[in-house]
């Protein structure tokens, strides 16, 4: 089959002008225009460009709302399979516009979308999780390499071919950790980078140091003895049965029970479902992992106020970073909704 | 220290009339060999299974893993376990190379994987690639879990080192010898005064509650970091006790073939010379991450050591070890290769581990725990299908009516192994 390209271009690729032309509303041209000859070459015959949009890119930048659905209409009624836009460099305003009208033709058409752009360029923030981009050089004297680059990232997705490494095919990473097999173990890449750091030449690490989000502590709680306290786990202990199906690791969600009428956790009514540790002692008494008969009794001797009626659960192993995120900011918000004052979270 | 792997290649299992090595055949007495574990009364029922490469079988839920291994003329492996307590390292030592012992049964609530010997999950563990003799128990009724998991450990070994030895007393010729020999530190760094020193500090859960490691039949966690000959470590002086997540626990096989251990020995008197091996705690408090730590780094120093790589054993709270041992070798002035997986999510999109430090610079990813698999049914299983919903990355719906599997990766044993054996590692996408 003969796959249909589009191409998406600014003026100044479309040879109708620069800056003064910035302003140019969306228009369709039939067939391939500017750099759209060597994407339908490298092709080979299996794909034809069947039309090229084109926008200024001041008009993309000022009139966004109404050029995006204008670029939109234009494209959808060519039917393609595919959208390629630009390679933009480190355009920004243009770079804006292919990131802008690839992610929506790929999130409304869904087909496959590929752009090309500098990695300084503002395009690539926006829009590199949400359309594949190319890695290209700042200037259009990287032409010659953009094209075949976006073709061949095009074609895999075309033909539903596996993907590789962002930095092996050469493409702007998604954020998306994925394993592949190497040619080596991870002992001998060990040694190998070991040697490397030891000679004092260059060596790629394979994965970055992360950056958290440092939260600043809440203010000390002035008097405990009106304090409502909360009682927050991630050691998995949940009514028995585990009635809203909280995962045994890697958690997608918590659970939020009623322990208002609840002096103690026993066996008969809650369990502990986490998969990290060995849950033997927290079934025989779930209070070890989550202390309710302790602070019934500090509630009962006026040391704190009371305990929130409520109480929030989860399984912290193997929990991604992101869900465990989550997690805190919606629970803190109902604590703080509720007038909590101060939460006690276990772990294990 | 001289150590000979007298190998003989197995590439063949069947039950026979008596247990012996023939023709890369590995020939098993069943009711025998079952009977050296069914003396044990902690267990109810035994039974020994057969799965070789490429079989529709898959093996759930898996404990641990053990080479089958003997000291020639001696009769015994794994000091303190079915050895004399003694030194390991040195002398003559029949593996039966190809094969090994799989433990398997009803142990779920600690916590396992399983392997699949052929399809799209078989290539992420070494196991599929293995000749299975599986180890099927039931324990006794009301066995105590903690003694069950020290019976169950120990059947493993006993019966690695039961089929050893009948195959030592009958008939056998080696394949392969494999020759590993060191001298000590100071005689090597006479003979190459030129080259780097390297040690490897291997990371071991040792979190108590059946997360644990034993060195020479001792329990590591009460225990402080030491320093051990390679050869020891190729040759027993380590066994898991581990009932953590499945994919990146080191099996007891997994210490016997330390890769990193290999890949240095490799490149001793060439590129390095290999000081040994600091095999150290995973301590569930601060105090004791400090003094691990603290210490792996001691005895660094007084090696000389110029660098060091250093393997994580599961993920989460031990991320904090990895980031505390990268620090204090890079801030010594100890260059430092980190070996771990990453936690990134079932999309792949979260930050993969749950500490950070910006020393550690040099990071050799074994892989996503959380990316999902999917696994066919397989025409025969050996265990209990059902036991996925209660492993770590599995969960209630993970088994599908057809028998197959939707999966996190970390429920197929040792598929991110962070002691570097496969050849998995995440990239960015």
């Amino acid at each position: 089959m003969t796959y249909r390209i589009v191409h998406y271009i600014n003026q100044f690729y479309a040879g109708i002008g620069g800056e003064e032309m910035a302003d140019h509303k969306p228009e369709l041209r039939e067939g391939y225009v500017g750099p759209g000859m060597q994407i339908e070459k490298l092709f080979n015959g299996e794909g034809k460009v069947v039309g090229t949009v084109i926008c200024g890119d001041g008009y993309y930048g000022e009139h966004t709302d109404q050029a995006r659905i204008e670029c939109l209409e234009l494209i959808k009624g060519l039917q393609p399979d595919i959208l390629f836009a630009g390679p933009a460099f480190n355009a920004g305003r243009y770079g804006f516009a292919c990131g802008d009208i690839a992610a929506t033709v790929g999130e409304e058409l869904n087909i496959p979308t590929v752009s090309a752009m500098y990695p300084e360029n503002p395009g690539v923030e926006l829009y590199s999780k949400k359309t594949y981009i190319a890695i290209t050089t700042d200037s259009a004297r990287g032409m010659a390499k953009a094209i075949p680059s976006m073709v061949s990232i095009g074609e895999k997705l075309l033909k539903r071919e596996k993907m590789g490494p962002a930095r092996l095919e050469g493409y702007i990473h998604r954020g998306i950790r994925k394993s592949f097999f190497h040619e080596k173990s991870g002992a001998e890449r060990a040694v190998e980078m070991l040697l490397a750091k030891l000679k004092g030449e260059g060596f790629r690490t394979e994965y970055e140091m992360p950056v958290f989000n440092k939260i600043p502590p809440a203010a000390p709680v002035s008097d405990l003895s009106k304090a409502t306290i909360a009682l927050v786990s991630s050691g998995g202990i949940v009514p028995k049965g585990n009635p809203d199906h909280i995962r045994v690791s890697s958690a997608e969600s918590f659970g939020a029970y009623d322990i208002s009428e609840l002096k103690n956790m026993t066996p008969e009514n809650y369990e502990s479902i986490h998969g990290g540790y060995d849950r033997e002692w927290a079934n025989v008494d779930p209070d070890v992992v989550l202390p309710l008969d302790v602070m019934r009794e500090l509630e009962a001797e006026g040391v704190i106020g009371k305990i929130h009626p409520i109480f929030y659960t989860t399984t912290g192993t193997g929990t991604a970073v992101a869900n465990a995120e989550r997690f805190g900011k919606e629970i803190g918000e109902e604590l703080k909704k509720a007038g909590v004052d101060a939460a006690i979270l276990t772990s294990t | 220290m001289r150590l000979e792997l007298h190998k003989i290649h197995i590439t063949g299992l069947a039950f026979a009339d008596k247990t012996y090595t023939s023709g890369g055949t590995l020939f098993i007495n069943k009711d025998k060999a079952e009977a050296v574990i069914a003396e044990d009364k902690r267990f109810a029922k035994v039974e020994l299974d057969l799965a070789c490469p490429g079989e529709s079988t898959r093996i759930i839920p898996v404990k641990d893993v053990i080479e089958p291994r003997v000291k020639i003329g001696r009769n015994s492996y794994f000091p303190g376990f079915f050895a004399p307590m003694e030194k390991a390292g040195s002398g003559e030592t029949l593996v039966l190379d190809g094969a090994a012992v799989v433990t398997c049964g009803p142990i779920v609530a600690f916590q396992e994987g399983f392997i699949d010997m052929s399809g799209p999950g078989a290539p992420y563990t070494p196991f599929s690639q293995t000749f299975n003799v599986v180890l099927y128990v039931e324990p006794a009724e009301n066995l105590e879990k903690h003694l069950y998991e020290a019976a169950l450990r120990e059947a493993g070994l006993k019966l690695a080192v039961y089929l050893a030895k009948c195959s030592a007393e009958n008939e056998w010729k080696a394949d392969e010898v494999q020759v590993f020999e060191k001298g000590n530190s100071f005689e090597e760094t006479q003979k190459y005064p030129d080259l780097p020193k390297i040690v490897y500090v291997c990371m071991n859960i040792t979190q108590g509650l059946l997360h644990d490691t034993y060195l020479y039949a001792n329990d590591l966690k009460p225990a402080l970091p030491t320093l051990l000959h390679p050869n020891e470590v190729l040759d027993g002086a380590m066994v898991s006790g581990n009932c953590v997540s499945a994919c990146d626990k080191n099996t007891t096989w997994h210490h016997l073939h330390n890769p990193i251990v290999q890949a240095l020995y490799a490149r001793h008197g060439k590129e390095i010379n290999f000081m040994g091996m600091i095999p150290t705690q995973e301590s569930t408090v601060m105090d004791g991450k400090l003094r691990a730590a603290a210490m792996n780094l001691s005895i660094a120093q007084q090696l000389g050591a110029d660098g060091a790589i250093i393997s994580e054993e599961g993920y989460g709270n031990p991320d904090t070890d990895l980031c505390l041992n990268a620090r204090f070798f890079e801030n010594a002035g100890i260059k430092a290769v980190l070996v771990s997986d990453e936690s990134a999510g079932t999309d792949g999109a979260s930050q993969s581990l749950a500490d950070a430090t910006p020393e550690l610079d040099a990071f050799i990813s074994t892989g996503n725990v959380n990316e999902m698999i999917e696994v066919p049914a397989m025409d025969k299983v050996i265990g209990c299908k059902e036991a996925i919903s209660l492993l770590s990355g599995g969960a209630e719906e993970s088994l599908r009516s057809d028998g197959s599997m939707f999966v996190e990766l970390q429920s197929v044993i040792a598929s991110t192994a962070e002691i570097g054996f496969n050849k998995l590692g995440c990239e960015w996408i």
